[in-house]
């Protein structure tokens, strides 16, 4: 692991602080002083926030938990780019040698009809789980595990799955787009469990449900900005929303619902 | 739920619209390129083309698909809208912001409605000349065009709005495709690099042809 460089930042933040979902929220301002450039960026919050409880204060309200980009927990909005400006990072892996000394740091919640805030940086990102919910599945048969190789899965179909099948979830995608719209994250999950044989059976009726269930959720319409693409922490390609836009001419076709 | 009510429904009702005006502009920008060599063929080709009964279904096609494009786009933009209520304090920047033209859809978008309006005012609707080639008589809109491009406030508008065609087109021509399903990353790569060109083909193809009546022809 590599040691401490020494190096110290003074930063002043402005923070989105709101009480709860009801309360308009407004921006506070901090002071972060003597922020090691080795810290996260969490890390950082989490000295502000020892600070504020020892002061009495209540402390900044966020998100996290594995602190090391898997699970999607943390997301918040850094100088207007969700997840801060590294390409590929969450937020939790994000760290303060990034930032100049003196520099004036804007942290918003990730803003999105279908996301309120619950509290400052902490949003409800239930929609999504609503999202997987209604189609977002393979069926399986019980009993004892099938043959590894049984079923027969090309390797560039395999990989692209795999890949789509690293959304993590944090939605930073909907962050970024202008119209707050999450089909990059439904995209995501139509390529990871449609382009396998697994997901066949549930093909159709999977992107039609899944779609409906966004529209209703509240989010917006794409525009192909590819925004989205550009702000997730890992990366899941735009082509993916591309594949959605087939498959769900596909199926409205097929469809005899 | 219903296929065209969907969200991506709407947006391929967009991409459908939008490839049939790209298809229009193109033959209409090519075939007023005439304007740069003859009074004669410019005049006999627009006289073919109205003088011609189909030419009502055209109309009445690009009408239709041109209200469906339009409607539809403002239904989407009041939905994307509300979708964020709560605006961001600070716009997103850097290496995570989208290109400027595909987020500026609806603002050139607008500006090209309103240039279609005063564009069909000023030749479909305008002054007409007469003039007579072998015994037939047709409009002259050649006389027309070289009047009208020698004002040059209405020019710099005209070139304005040329201009916008062109980033509406650079954003829309791919885009379209890719609401359509176009998916595969050597296709998509390229239909961006060719929907730039066609943006940039139709834009100065529009172009060239005021500039070639305010600082040649009428000189």
């Amino acid at each position: 692991m590599g040691g401490t460089n020494g190096k110290k930042l003074n930063l002043k933040l402005k923070v989105w602080r709101q009480k709860n979902s009801k309360d308009a929220g407004h921006f506070e301002e901090y002071d972060a002083k003597d922020i090691s450039t080795d810290c996260s960026f969490l890390e950082m919050l989490d000295i502000v926030n020892n600070k504020l409880i020892l002061e009495g204060k209540d402390p900044i309200a966020f998100d996290h938990d594995c602190r090391e980009g898997i699970c999607g927990s943390c997301g918040m909005t850094i100088n207007g780019n969700p997840h801060g400006a590294d390409r590929g990072t969450t937020a939790c892996q994000l760290h303060m040698r990034r930032f100049n000394d003196g520099e004036t740091i804007v942290i918003e919640p990730f803003r999105a009809k279908a996301f309120p805030v619950l509290k400052d940086l902490t949003v409800d990102r239930s929609a999504f789980d609503k999202i997987i919910q209604s189609g977002g599945f393979v069926s399986v048969n019980t009993g004892s595990a099938p043959d590894a190789n049984a079923q027969l899965v090309p390797k560039e179909k395999a990989d692209l799955a795999f890949h789509a099948a690293t959304c993590i979830g944090c939605g930073a995608c909907v962050a970024a787009c202008a119209n707050s719209s999450a089909m990059l994250f439904t995209s995501a999950k139509i390529s990871h469990l449609g382009l396998l044989p697994q997901g066949e059976p549930e093909r159709d009726r999977r992107v039609l449900k899944m779609m409906e269930t966004m529209e209703e959720a509240g989010f917006g319409n794409c525009s192909n900005t590819g925004a989205c693409s550009l702000a997730c922490p890992k990366d899941i390609q735009f082509e993916n929303i591309a594949n959605l836009n087939a498959e769900f001419l596909r199926a409205s076709i097929r469809s005899r619902d | 739920m219903k296929y065209i009510t969907s969200a991506i429904g709407r947006k391929q009702l967009m991409a459908v619209t939008g490839l049939a005006w790209s298809l229009f502009v193109l033959s209409h920008m090519a075939a007023n390129l005439l304007i740069l060599f003859d009074a004669e063929a410019y005049n006999k080709y627009s006289h073919a083309l109205i003088s011609n009964p189909a030419i009502y279904l055209a109309e009445a096609g690009l009408l239709l698909t041109i209200l469906a494009h339009i409607v539809n786009g403002i239904r989407l933009t009041i939905e994307n809208r509300s979708a964020r209520p709560q605006k961001y304090a600070m716009p997103t920047n850097g290496e995570k912001a989208a290109r400027f033209q595909s987020k500026w859809m609806v603002y050139h978008g607008t500006l090209l409605a309103i240039f279609l309006v005063w564009h069909l005012l000023t030749f479909k609707f305008g002054t007409v000349y007469m003039v007579t080639y072998n015994g037939v008589e047709m409009r002259d809109l050649h006389r027309l065009v070289l009047e009208v491009f020698q004002d040059p406030m209405y020019v710099a508008g005209y070139l304005l709005c040329m201009v916008a065609v062109g980033f509406h087109l650079s954003h829309g021509f791919y885009s379209a495709f890719a609401s359509l399903g176009l998916s595969h990353p050597r296709y998509m790569s390229l239909m961006n690099k060719f929907g730039y060109l066609y943006a940039l083909i139709i834009a100065a193809g529009f172009i060239s042809q005021p500039i070639y009546v305010y600082c040649i022809a009428v000189r």
